[in-house]
């Protein structure tokens, strides 16, 4: 198969996948509804924490969050779009099917994959759209946007393996929760609500060591129009698990095309 | 009577224990809220040194919150396990024998009270390991445990009216993202008082679910508050009975043979 066909046979299978995303509301809502809520809900509700003494975040409380809504959004767009479909696939055998389609079976991979990227591309578009709308002035200059959504792609892809990964082994659609839930614990052992300085106990020595306080911490740190060194971090951080998750998708992948 | 409360034992005995011994199912309803609130505590250690705020340690203030999300998420699950029942013909057939609907309605809620009874249990000795100082007392903890009580009445009336809307357990599951909603926008996080953003406090001060969670803290903080005590169980009481009886017309259309 030549590149050219095989571009298009990627596209194709990614192009289903995402029009399946975007018109099933299940899979629409959550990964978008989400990061919208939890962005109203810490932003507004928990807008009294950027006034502790300690706390400081250029761009506001609401800023801070948005940093936080944004990772969650394309953790969970890369869950939902990739892991979720191709565990409804495997248990239906439509992805076995397309596995024998193509000449390499990764190819089925790296289309979920692509999928779940644009996915999150579309929701943290949303998400920035919003948060211009209710009046946050992001002061992110052009070469930060693009570290960021570099940094956001490759949080997505990470999440997206991991999916892929538990749903080739697991091949059910009853396994979501096996997806959802150590993404939701690890977004939450982060600097969530304060940075990461301001943690004490058990949560800063567990989140000092969480990829996602990288991604966070990094991400504050180009909304505030500066801090390379993080952001440097960051995206290290998103390529590592990326890889990782990869690794873990890949080992999976044998296991069904062994049988 | 006395075969009424038979009925009505059995199919809540049923209830517990299609609850307790799936473990998929007592997780998201004693370790979800429980994790959470740990979180929380840990991530919002600093809460307190905001003026006004209501207690020395962020867990004096959130444990409150705890016990409102699992009797959120206990209802949650008595909803979809009657729309499981709707769905497997288990209540076509009990609607072929003597038992009402009514019981069997009562039955399902028997059984989430009793795994409320269980979860508030736990949650009272966290609280207690955790150093909580509870302002009412030991006489407090029979009273929180009558509000988180109300709360599941309420939560459970409410999953059951969705699950015989919609007549799918897995419907009744991907609601559960719309009852968080509610919960996130009460006092859930801070005191209304020190919610800096209007519009957020606008609706807290006019969610019930604020409420509840009110009556509870004000046992942990304060000791007894008539005016929140009052709040919590009134408007409790009012949510419960409205969706049970809304549950209740439901189920008598609904299950008829």
């Amino acid at each position: 198969m030549s590149a050219r066909h095989t571009l298009v046979a990627v596209g194709a299978i990614a192009g289903r996948i995402l029009r399946h995303s975007f018109t099933t509301p299940a899979l629409l809502l959550p990964p978008l509804v989400g990061p919208l809520v939890f962005f109203a809900m810490f932003g507004g509700g928990l807008s009294a924490i950027g006034s502790l003494t300690r706390f400081s975040h250029h761009g506001g409380y609401a800023e801070f969050q948005l940093v936080f809504a944004l990772v969650q959004g394309v953790v969970f767009a890369g869950v939902f779009t990739a892991g979720l479909t191709l565990a409804r696939d495997l248990e239906n055998g439509f992805a076995r099917r397309l596995m024998i389609a193509v000449p390499e079976p990764r190819l089925v991979l790296a289309a979920y994959g692509l999928a779940a990227v644009v996915r999150a591309a579309s929701t943290a578009t949303v998400l920035v759209v919003v948060a211009l709308l209710v009046g946050l002035d992001l002061r992110l200059s052009l070469p930060g946007a693009v570290v960021l959504a570099v940094m956001l792609a490759a949080a997505a892809a990470a999440a997206a393996l991991w999916g892929i990964g538990v749903a080739l082994r697991r091949q059910t659609i009853q396994a979501a929760p096996l997806m959802t839930m150590p993404m939701f614990v690890a977004l939450f052992l982060a600097p969530v609500f304060v940075p990461l300085a301001l943690l004490d106990g058990w949560i800063h020595d567990v989140a000092a060591f969480n990829p996602v306080t990288a991604l966070l911490e990094g991400g504050r740190g180009l909304m505030a129009g500066g801090a390379t060194s993080s952001a440097i971090t960051a995206l290290l951080a998103g390529l590592a698990a990326a890889l990782a998750m990869g690794v873990w998708a890949l080992r999976g992948l044998r296991r069904v095309t062994a049988r | 009577m006395t075969i009424t409360l038979t009925q009505a034992r059995a199919i809540a005995w049923r209830s517990v224990l299609r609850t307790l011994l799936q473990p998929a199912n007592v997780m998201p309803i004693i370790v979800v809220p429980a994790l959470f609130l740990g979180l929380m505590a840990a991530g919002l250690h600093d809460a307190p040194s905001l003026p006004g705020f209501p207690a020395d340690a962020y867990i004096d203030f959130a444990i409150a919150g705890a016990f409102v999300q699992g009797a959120m998420v206990l209802g949650i699950s008595c909803g979809a396990d009657l729309a499981r029942d709707l769905q497997s013909g288990f209540l076509k057939r009990l609607s072929l024998s003597p038992t009402s609907s009514a019981v069997v309605l009562v039955g399902q809620l028997g059984g989430a009270l009793v795994v409320c009874l269980l979860q508030s249990a736990l949650y009272v000795g966290l609280a207690l390991a955790l150093g909580v100082d509870l302002a009412a007392g030991v006489a407090g903890i029979a009273v929180i445990i009558a509000v988180a009580l109300t709360a599941t009445l309420a939560f459970s009336g409410a999953g059951a009216v969705l699950a015989l809307w919609t007549g799918s357990a897995e419907a009744v599951q991907g609601l559960f993202p719309l009852f968080f909603l509610t919960l996130s926008f009460s006092s859930f996080f801070l005191p209304r008082d020190l919610i800096g953003t209007a519009w957020f406090e606008t609706v807290a001060t006019f969610n019930p679910i604020t409420y509840l969670i009110e009556a509870i803290r004000s046992l942990v903080l304060v000791g007894w508050d008539a005016q929140a005590l009052t709040a919590g169980f009134g408007l409790g009481a009012v949510l419960a009975v409205a969706t049970l009886a809304i549950a209740a017309a439901l189920l008598r259309r609904t299950a008829r043979p």
